[in-house]
């Protein structure tokens, strides 16, 4: 097996706040190769963001990486000094933003804010520039390109905002691009559009794709494999398939069970029971404990990592695996 | 865009008309002008005269619409004491207050925003807080005393600057203007210090907190994302956001410093609007003191006017609107 285009270990992102320590990534591994889709799921608050800004170096104070390792392509990139991270930004690693309306500057031209991430990169000239931006936005679905060039982003709706965010990501045909919930906040049917586009972009390019998302039927159309992510913690990771066949810890298989798609018609969906934890104050050791069916007395200690195979679970009491 | 002109100028001669009215009832309708224009030991036909002849036995809505109608032929009088046309008076004075306010708000900025675009930029560094620091003392110790004091220091101890007037002119279009030599930028200097620190002070406050703000958005953390260096977003990204109240405080700062420059004008001997002002308050140049005032909500209307067009120029969210 080739080394992974990026290999994450045990990284650990806290946030200092006033009387507490905000633990919002607290060991996280996984490896991503070239061209794979990966999902990160998790119910909002479970530090995905936080994980995919981390992986950037992009955690402003209070926050602080405090642990663990970024490799790409072996390159360490915990504690790399800024400028070295700075040009890797965006040409080897870039990020899409879940609110497409806060994203671009709303005072720049749409143009203007495509040539400041050229340039970040290389000398351009203002022709070449608006040439290159009218390929890349053509590339990402937005029609008459070219004449949109200086229309400002409230010209655009969320959909067209979007679209500029992620022409952006791509521009320099980065090795791997963080989509963080970049559907999120936008209408179902524009939704399943950029799903399949990006999709067949990334394949297109060979980039790889981190996608995040609290919705995990979002994420299981998309993604050969999956991270569920509680509290800051992976607690399962697997092939897409073989995770939604046969879930191994309870809190995914309550993420299951939730999808309205397994619901009955007309059915209640079920809940997971409680609400989500909130890092200030976590239970001793599984932070789903409170809320979970199975837990016990062995919970109050944190579970280790069990790993068969592809498949991993940080449970005392996982589920059945079934049959493989 | 035609409508938003026809829709500002109607708006500005109804507050013109009110502004009238209440300088009407500040200036002509208080205490009796006639005591200043007779002497006291006149006849008391010679009153009844003056009385008469300045329509002051008129009803006062009568007085008040002779005023209005004097002034819409921009005439508003003699001064008593100078014995010139007011408007003639008010206008020559107004340059130097011109060029002072001018030198002071443009010094403020330029260096007050790049100042406090650093402190927010660093909130927590040392050079950060002692300018916030100096901020407050810009904000609190007051103009006359720093005034007095920068006379003291370069003018009489170190006899590096002259203390008072508007030293060597320079006539450019009929009108003296002190900054085109270099005598008068001499002159210039420590007035415009003097008016410049309390904005400066403010200057930096508003553009630390617009700065602490915007680092902190999305907008800045992609462009952070596509490799853009902490230079580019702090220029390209961050300048422009944080600039519509920087031009707001601009405008309204101008305005009134160019209205009520009075101490620094007075302490400097700069012989301004302001020191003009205070003079015909003194003497109680009635006629000067109403051409001074309707010539504030003038250059009030014409600022709040081109601030307007600096928001369209700058965002265009309110172009669109328009
Ligand atoms: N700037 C911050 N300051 C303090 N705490 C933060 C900050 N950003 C994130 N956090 C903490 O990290 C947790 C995870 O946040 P995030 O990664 O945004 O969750 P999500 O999975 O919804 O993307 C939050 O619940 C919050 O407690
Ligand atoms: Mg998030």
């Amino acid at each position: 097996m080739s080394a992974p285009l990026l290999a994450v270990r045990d990284l650990a992102t806290h946030f200092f706040a006033r009387n507490a320590v905000l633990k919002a990534v607290d060991g996280v591994s996984f490896t991503l190769d070239a061209g794979e889709i990966l999902g990160l799921v998790g119910e909002s608050g479970s530090g995905k963001s936080v994980t995919g800004y981390s992986l950037l170096g992009l955690i402003d104070p209070p926050g602080r990486i405090v642990a663990g390792s970024v490799k790409l392509q072996g390159r360490e990139l915990v504690g790399l000094p800024t400028a070295e991270l700075r040009a890797l930004r965006g040409r080897r690693l870039a990020m899409v933003f879940q609110d497409p309306m806060t994203t671009l500057n709303p005072v720049l031209t749409i143009a203007a804010q495509i040539r400041l991430a050229i340039a970040a990169h290389e000398r351009v000239s203002a022709r070449a520039g608006r040439a290159r931006a009218a390929e890349v936005l053509t590339r990402v679905g937005i029609p008459d390109a070219a004449r949109r060039l200086d229309a400002y982003p409230h010209q655009f709706s969320g959909g067209m905002r979007q679209r500029v965010a992620i022409a952006v990501a791509l521009l320099n045909r980065p090795d791997v691009i963080i989509a963080d919930e970049p559907t999120t906040a936008l209408d179902v049917s524009i939704q399943a559009q950029i799903l399949t586009e990006m999709k067949a972009l990334v394949s297109e390019l060979g980039t790889a794709l981190i996608w995040i998302s609290h919705d995990l039927a979002v994420v299981s159309a998309l993604a050969s494999r999956i991270l569920v992510m509680y509290a800051g913690r992976i607690v399962e990771q697997g092939p897409t398939a073989s995770v939604l066949r046969a879930p191994r810890h309870p809190y995914t298989s309550g993420l299951l069970d939730s999808l309205p798609a397994r619901a009955e018609p007309g059915a209640m969906l079920r809940q997971i029971p409680g609400l989500p934890p909130t890092l200030a104050a976590l239970p001793p050791g599984c932070a789903f404990q409170p809320r979970c069916p199975r837990a016990d007395s062995l919970c109050g200690m944190a579970p280790q990592v069990t790993l068969t195979g592809v498949r991993g679970w940080r449970c005392h009491h996982p589920l059945d695996g079934g049959p493989p | 865009m035609l409508g938003f002109l026809i829709q500002r100028f109607l708006q500005a001669i109804v507050v013109l008309v009110v502004i009238a009215a209440l300088v009407f009832l500040g200036v002509f309708a208080i205490g009796n002008p006639i005591d200043v224009l007779i002497s006291p030991d006149a006849t008391q036909q010679i009153r009844l005269d003056t009385i008469a002849r300045y329509g002051l036995d008129q009803p006062l809505w009568q007085q008040y619409l002779a005023f209005l109608g004097r002034l819409a032929q921009g005439d508003l009088g003699r001064s008593f004491v100078f014995n010139m046309p007011v408007l003639d008076l008010v206008l020559s004075r107004l340059p130097a207050t011109l060029e002072l306010t001018l030198a002071a708000v443009a010094g403020a900025t330029l260096l007050g925003v790049p100042l406090g675009m650093f402190a927010g930029y660093r909130p927590h560094s040392k050079v950060a807080k002692l300018l916030m620091g100096l901020s407050i003392l810009g904000f609190s110790v007051p103009t006359f005393w720093i005034g007095l004091v920068l006379i003291l220091v370069f003018a009489v101890s170190l006899g590096w600057l002259p203390a008072g007037g508007r030293g060597e002119t320079v006539t450019v279009l009929g009108v003296e203007w002190s900054f085109l030599t270099l005598d008068g930028l001499k002159h210039l200097l420590l007035p415009a210090v003097n008016l410049s620190l309390f904005k400066l002070a403010m200057m930096m406050r508003l553009a630390r907190a617009g700065t602490r703000e915007i680092v902190l958005t999305d907008t800045v953390k992609f462009a952070r994302a596509s490799g853009q260096s902490e230079w580019t977003i702090l220029r390209h990204h961050v300048l422009p956001l944080i600039s519509i109240p920087i031009v707001t405080v601009f405008g309204l700062e101008f305005g009134s410093t160019l209205a009520f420059a009075v101490v620094t004008e007075t302490i400097f001997s700069w012989p301004g609007l302001g020191k003009l002002i205070i003079e015909s308050i003194q003497s109680l140049d009635r006629p000067v003191m109403v051409a001074y005032l309707m010539l504030v909500a003038c250059l009030f209307i014409v600022i709040n006017f081109l601030i307007d067009l600096a928001y369209a120029a700058l965002d265009p969210r309110i172009r669109a609107r328009r």
